[in-house]
């Protein structure tokens, strides 16, 4: 029998039974919904990681010198001690790498700490982030304004207290005022709002809106004791080629002032936005699994389902397989009829899926900050499984129809 | 009924003997269907019932034989052999010049499909499809084009008159007209025998009248037809009627030395 003619008389039924066909594809549908939309999901999220958390978070082409890596991933005490014995980075240090650097090259550094902020309009209130910086370090972080100007160079020599602070900071500690010329007192040394950060949200529970940028020779590096110890040295490479390059300068350069023996391992971390992806790398894989494991399971039930509906199928249509195959149907018509049979209904239950799993991953975007993206492999895969699930499971329930004895099954009712 | 057709080319009495007992080898192209010591046994729950005990029929092209028997006598068995819905348990089946009796399942469905065209008493017609569809069925398995089995259906239903009915389902149609789509589908592929199974059982007798009129008119245009009935009276409409008793052939006459003999 023709593939087309098959398909006709499989949608023809499921039009006849529809709620009998609702239940039956109830289980792929749901299956499909849930895989398209956690593929979806977590398309969406890599997307926002590497883009904006990575561009955002460690910056474009950059990498940073620290003793120890800021963002960890499964550390054992004994590794974590290991990090705190060792030496940390130093003024000399960060000035040492500018000298090595090639023209063109971007660098700063920094160094935070948490502290408490307050204003002559409010006190109190969560802890800042506050940072010392030099000049730089808001062109290599992509860090706009919405309001006012960075600190100069010229500013940061001198030590002048300026300080560029974060949309959150702004609203808290100068409610309905343009704090630009106001003062904010961070760990009670005075300062003058030059600026204010744009909007910049929560990255993994860090809020970037509430960090405070002053120069790196004002007082903030008092407050953040970064005087002779540094958080970390931020180096941005002109072209993603030249990135390694400038790694491998740095860390020539490090292992020279900290006298390493070429035997010895680094005692310093090179971060970089690679090295964090490392990491949501690991995450995604689980998400990738626990979004389609999950959905697999939902398919075998499905697939049951759909097995035994079939059987059904076959039992109440005995008479017409026993007129079909006294009318010349081979065994393989059968099969075929009852396998194209299971498949189209399951293939309509993976794309009503496929239509749900868009639906429901653009509510998620809609009203959670993960992002969504669909992904047309994933639409290609849910089809393809369901043609898959429904030949499997309508091989056993075929199989017997195709058996059966023509004389028998025309007599049955 | 018209009584001035020509005797069908059955052959005698003797020509008929001698075809059924040359063991082995293809009979004459003339014979449509030759059965040679056909036996059919049935294991029930370890109880051998014997439903055909050697059974020899030889029947000609074009002929018009009725098959019939009580209910017991082996005829449905008969008549699902015949049909190639069934093989036998001993001897040999000849339909067309081909050895049928020892063909595989698939094999046997495209005998079906090809040579035999089946007419049942309970009509056996697809509930959800329309009169033209159930009469498309057997060509879709021949792998018909869908235009050429449009065709061939439309002028298959003009046959029994009911162009007219193309679109309905069988719910929507008489008992007779129900059965004359099954004719109509039974037809639609020139099968070489028209086999049918108590044709009017589920027929009150004026519609029976109808349909024995179809079929005369079928037998009279050359088709052979071959029926399966335990009534008298629809028996006698056919040429020839071979009566079966207990598994064996009991009578083989023409229609009017059986009609004498029943006192029809």
């Amino acid at each position: 029998m023709p593939l087309f003619e098959a398909v006709r008389l499989a949608l023809g039924t499921l039009r006849v039974q529809k709620l009998k066909s609702f239940f039956t594809l109830i289980g792929v549908t749901i299956s499909v919904m849930f895989l398209i939309a956690v593929v979806s999901i977590v398309q969406g999220m890599n997307r926002y990681v590497e883009e904006d958390f990575a561009g955002k978070f460690l910056g474009v082409n950059t990498f940073n010198l620290r003793s120890f890596p800021d963002i960890q991933n499964d550390v054992t005490e004994a590794e974590w001690k290991a990090w705190q014995r060792r030496p940390k980075i130093q003024v000399e240090d960060a000035l040492a790498v500018r000298e090595a650097l090639p023209p063109g090259t971007r660098w700063a550094m920094h160094d935070v700490t948490r502290t408490d902020a307050s204003s002559q309009f409010a006190q109190g209130g969560p802890k800042v982030l506050a940072e010392a910086a030099t000049p730089d370090y808001f062109l290599i972080k992509d860090l706009a304004l919405s309001r006012g100007r960075v600190f100069n160079e010229q500013e940061d020599a001198l030590g002048a207290p300026v300080i560029v602070i974060g949309q959150e900071i702004a609203e808290r500690y100068f409610p309905n005022l343009d704090p630009i010329g106001r003062e904010i007192r961070i760990h009670r040394f005075p300062f003058t709002v030059v600026g204010v950060l744009e909007k910049q949200g929560t990255v993994f529970g860090l809020a970037l809106d509430r960090q405070v940028i002053a120069p790196f020779h004002s007082e903030m590096s008092r407050i953040t004791h970064g005087r002779n110890n540094l958080y970390g040295v931020v180096v941005q490479a002109p072209t993603p080629a030249a990135f390694s390059g400038l790694e491998e300068i740095v860390r020539e350069l490090m292992r020279r002032r900290h006298r390493l023996a070429p035997a010895d391992s680094d005692d310093f971390t090179l971060e970089s936005s690679e090295s964090a992806l490392g990491q949501w790398r690991t995450i995604r894989k689980y998400m990738v699994l626990a979004g389609t494991v999950l959905p697999a399971i939902g398919l075998v039930v499905g697939a049951i389902v759909i097995m035994n509906i079939m059987l059904v199928a076959v039992a109440e249509r005995t008479r017409e397989i026993g007129i079909r195959k006294s009318l010349g149907a081979r065994r393989r018509d059968i099969l075929a009829q009852f396998l194209v049979e299971s498949a189209t209904l399951s293939s309509v239950g993976a794309l009503i899926g496929v239509g749900l799993g868009i639906a429901l991953a653009a509510i998620v975007a809609k009203v959670s900050p993960l992002p969504a993206a669909v992904a047309p492999w994933s639409i290609a895969l849910a089809v393809g499984i369901g043609g898959g699930v429904g030949i499997i499971a309508g091989a056993y329930p075929a199989s017997r129809a195709s058996r059966l004895d023509p004389i028998l099954a025309m007599r049955s009712e | 009924m018209n009584r001035e057709i020509v005797e069908a080319p059955m052959g005698t009495t003797a020509e008929r003997r001698v075809v059924v007992e040359a063991s082995g080898e293809a009979p004459d192209k003339r014979w449509v269907i030759v059965t040679r010591g056909i036996r059919r046994d049935y294991d029930m729950g370890g109880e051998i019932v014997r439903a055909l005990r050697g059974v020899d029929v030889a029947i000609g092209r074009n002929e018009y034989v009725a098959i019939m028997g009580p209910s017991g006598s082996g005829k449905s068995t008969l008549m699902n052999l015949i049909g190639c819905l069934d093989t036998p348990t001993a001897g040999e089946y000849w339909l067309n010049g081909t050895l049928v009796s020892r063909m595989t399942d698939d094999e046997l469905a495209r005998v079906r499909n090809k040579e035999i065209g089946f007419v049942f008493q309970t009509f056996n017609l697809l509930p959800r499809a329309t009169a033209l569809h159930n009469v498309e069925l057997p060509l879709v398995y021949a792998g018909i084009a869908a235009d050429e089995r449009k065709r061939r259906a439309k002028h298959a239903l003009e046959q029994v008159q009911l162009e007219n009915r193309m679109d309905h389902k069988p719910n929507e149609l008489s008992g007779g007209q129900r059965q004359r789509v099954a004719i109509a589908r039974a037809l639609v592929n020139n099968p070489s025998i028209l086999l049918a199974d108590e044709p009017t059982g589920n027929l009150d007798s004026q519609t029976s009248e109808e349909i024995m009129k179809v079929f005369e008119e079928l037998a009279s245009r050359g088709q052979t037809v071959i029926m399966v009935t335990h009534e008298p009276d629809i028996a006698a409409h056919a040429r020839r009627v071979v009566v079966l008793r207990d598994g064996l052939v009991s009578s083989d006459d023409r229609r009017e030395a059986f009609a004498a003999r029943v006192g029809l």
